[in-house]
């Protein structure tokens, strides 16, 4: 199908016009001009991706899959690679979640970014991202996927700098960057791994659907008394843990929020860091086939979702907080893949989408009407002032929270309950993950959006009189913000309340539509299918268990943060503080870093400083040195040798002369005895 | 032929007096610091030439050559003499001096 490749190619139009001209467009035109372009291109790619989606739709279920095949690109020996994109369910599903929350999240920008004079570059770097993510989820093959996979990197690089003049955005985008490069280093060395592997077995491929059918022939096959497909499958992870932002790669999320709040939307809670999730579930036969890989998968993503959930218990900064929650969220989506449950997997992924892009721009919302304030403690109120914002993202929160019949709650079943049949450990884990999601959510919804304004409060309790007149008049009236900004949120809360119903499990009268709409991708990786009649019973007490958790978390943050009869601080001086210090200080996990790998960079970089120095350096100065010394002794045989030669054949005809000189007495008898005696000489040989 | 007789004065008497004549003019040329003494000695050398010459025209079979030459020796020694005594004479005025031993200025 041709029009595949304009999914990819309109935003990459979108973004080649608006980086080019856009200042000027900006200019003649105004700055509708440019959010009407990028957004123009990607609406168009939305609408592109949804008559696919319906034309996939009218395929038989086996067969649907939809190819443009746009150039060859490599074919050198054995590796046969073009640029060809690949619509099938999976990465139908990833299209229409990136190009539908994508354009919301570029009408929306045009509300949050009215007062930035660079307006153009951002909706130019926002359709480039969508180009690349595109790239990624299309790309049927694991060189296009890198592609887009280094391309949203970048991206994500120049949005989270985006307000490049002050350092601390530009760190956390260099941040972000190095961290993903780490992982995207490993995926590259997966794929290498996996390609010669499979060369070596005669089937060197890297297109995903034939990877499906040789896939297999990599079980039994070992490097280094490793099975290569544990081997790549690990190497493949780090990448996703870097992009999915994963333990041990995951701190550089919580600081990618220093870029504009639309971009922590779409980037860093909708999109970019799914890839990960996307990726496994791509090569899911690859997977299955390491069941150590998944089982690493499954306790990275438990570990990452509860140590996540606890730091954001305590954090103040209203986007940290999210930030936190998306991690934890990605956690719980790859504890689904690690039990085999690709399917579910991705059912969060979309339902998250949903409800993390609408609380990101309900936060964005906040921060925008009240002047980039984005610390709790300085909010509360805002329900009456900002109606719409604060009913949507009461709903986000309910969705995230788990509670029904919100999306949240159907995927995050699905997951626990695919985690309790894996393992009960799991589950376990993921309960105390979700009572501690609707605390923190629900603290962080009656901090913003109950009690009385704190705008401008001091922050600290000794100088809180003083500052507060001192700030007093420098706070402005709150208001809701512009429809640019609040359609897309009503739109999105829509998305995070009914998503939600694609997959209503069998157990509750459903038919999970999504689970069936996957089926053909993931028929073939062993998904754990009829899993219904092991009982009824289970499922339904796990689903109460679950909501009763929820309710509990939010009951504590109603008790804490609203009724105030309980007071946090006691909660926060339990053990001496230390758990709350931990928490508040995300466990020193920066400091430790810091201290061991930047340091230890470091350290390396000085020794190796020091080698190029002192060796390298010494080689070299030898080198001229001995030369030197050679030269000098060379100059000695020259000065000694060949000049003494000469010098001695000057002096030998010097001191002959000499010698002869003196027969050259002057007197002129002493002439005329010579000649006598010559004269004499020549006579008598002559007689003779 | 170069045999000495006493009864008659034979070619030998001749080649021996220019013998004797040569003699004492090298001797002279040798001996003598004086630089006229040395031209005296000069002229020695070159009369016993002409003896020479003479004596073996005499009894030679050639004409009158020896005659010639002994002429020609005559002219170029009265000639030489007179360039000879010019020179020293340039010398003596230019050194103060006729004493061989110490006109040496053309030494290396």
């Amino acid at each position: 199908m041709q029009a595949l490749r304009w999914i990819v190619l309109l935003p990459l139009i979108g973004a080649a016009i608006n980086l080019t001209l856009g200042s000027r467009i900006q200019r003649s035109v105004g700055r509708a001009g440019v959010a009407v372009l990028g957004s123009g291109m990607a609406l168009a790619s939305f609408a592109i991706a949804v008559t696919g989606f319906l034309k996939l739709r009218a395929l038989e279920p086996e067969s649907r899959l939809l190819l443009d095949n746009v150039l060859p690109w490599l074919h050198v020996g054995s590796l046969n690679v073009s640029l060809a994109f690949q619509l099938d369910p999976l990465s139908a599903v990833m299209v229409l979640v990136v190009t539908g929350i994508g354009s919301l999240i570029h009408i929306y920008s045009f509300g949050y970014m009215d007062e930035d004079p660079a307006l153009w570059r951002f909706f130019g770097l926002l359709n480039l991202f969508l180009f690349a993510m595109l790239t990624l989820v299309l790309g049927d093959n694991i060189l296009v996927m890198f592609v887009g996979w280094e391309g949203v990197g970048l991206c994500s690089w120049a949005l989270i700098g985006f307000w490049y003049k002050d350092h601390a955005n530009t760190a956390a985008a260099n941040k972000a960057f190095l961290f993903n490069r780490i992982g995207d280093f490993a995926f590259l060395c997966g794929t290498m791994l996996l390609f010669w592997s499979l060369a070596g077995l005669g089937h060197a491929t890297l297109v995903f659907r034939e990877l499906d059918t040789v896939v297999g022939l990599l079980e039994g096959q070992a490097l280094w008394g490793v099975p290569v497909a544990t081997l790549a499958t690990l190497l493949l992870f780090i990448g996703a843990t870097g992009k999915s932002a994963q333990i041990p790669l995951y701190v550089w999320l919580p600081d990618a929020m220093a870029g504009p709040t639309p971009v922590s939307a779409l980037i860093h809670a909708a999109t970019m860091v799914t890839a990960g999730v996307y990726m496994v579930s791509r090569l899911h036969c690859l997977f299955s086939l390491a069941p150590f890989t998944l089982n690493v998968i499954a306790v990275v993503g438990t570990t990452t979702a509860i140590f996540a959930a606890t730091i954001a218990v305590t954090q103040h900064d209203i986007k940290k907080v999210l930030a936190y929650s998306t991690v934890s969220q990605l956690g719980y989506m790859f504890v689904a893949l690690g039990c085999g449950a690709y399917a579910a997997g991705v059912f969060h992924l979309v339902t998250h989408a949903f409800f993390k892009a609408c609380l990101f721009l309900g936060a964005g919302s906040v921060i925008h009407a009240s002047h980039h304030e984005q610390d709790m403690r300085r909010m509360g109120g805002l329900r009456t002032k900002m109606p719409l914002t604060f009913w949507t993202f009461l709903v986000s929160t309910m969705a995230i929270a788990g509670l029904p019949p919100l999306a949240g709650f159907f995927s995050k079943d699905e997951i626990l309950l695919k985690a309790y049949q894996h393992d009960p450990l799991l589950w376990g884990v993921g309960l105390v993950t979700a009572g501690l999601t609707a605390f923190y959510m629900f603290r962080q919804v009656f901090l913003v959006f109950f009690g009385e304004s704190r705008a401008g409060a001091s922050l600290d309790p000794h100088a809180s009189a003083h500052a507060a007149d001192h700030h007093g008049h420098h706070v402005h009236e709150v208001h809701e913000s512009s429809a640019a900004m609040t359609l897309p949120l009503v739109l999105l809360a829509c998305g995070a309340l009914t998503a939600g119903w694609l997959g209503i499990p069998s157990a509750l009268g459903g038919n999970n539509l999504f689970t069936e709409w996957l089926s053909p991708v993931f028929a073939s990786g062993g998904e754990h299918h009829g899993v219904e009649h092991e009982g009824l019973e289970l499922e339904y007490a796990l689903m109460v268990v679950s909501v009763l958790v929820a309710l509990a978390g939010i009951t504590l943050a109603y008790l804490v943060y609203l009724r105030k009869s309980l007071n946090a601080d006691t909660f926060s001086r339990i053990a001496r503080g230390v758990p709350y210090r931990l928490s508040f200080n995300k466990y020193y996990v920066d400091e430790f870093y810091y201290g061991t790998v930047l340091a230890g960079t470091l350290a390396l970089s000085r020794a190796l400083g020091w080698f190029d120095k002192v060796i390298i350096d010494g080689v070299v100065n030898g080198a001229a040195a001995s030369v030197r010394a050679v030269s000098i002794l060379g100059g000695g045989i020259d000065k000694v040798v060949v000049d003494g030669l000469v010098n001695f054949t000057a002096r030998a005809f010097n001191g002959v002369g000499g010698a002869l000189r003196l027969a050259q007495t002057g007197n002129i008898n002493a002439y005329v005895y010579v000649l006598l005696i010559g004269v004499t000489a020549v006579l008598l040989a002559g007689a003779w | 032929m170069l045999g000495m007789s006493m009864t008659t004065v034979g070619l030998a008497h001749y080649l021996f007096v220019s013998l004797v004549l040569l003699c004492l003019g090298l001797f002279c040329v040798l001996t003598r610091r004086n630089a006229i003494g040395v031209l005296m000695g000069i002229e020695l050398i070159l009369n016993s030439a002409g003896i020479n010459f003479v004596a073996a025209s005499r009894f030679g079979s050639s004409g009158f050559d020896g005659q010639v030459f002994a002429v020609f020796i005559i002219m170029l020694a009265a000639a030489e003499s007179a360039i000879g005594l010019a020179v020293v004479l340039g010398i003596y005025r230019r050194m103060r001096a006729i004493d061989t031993s110490r006109l040496t200025t053309l030494q290396g």
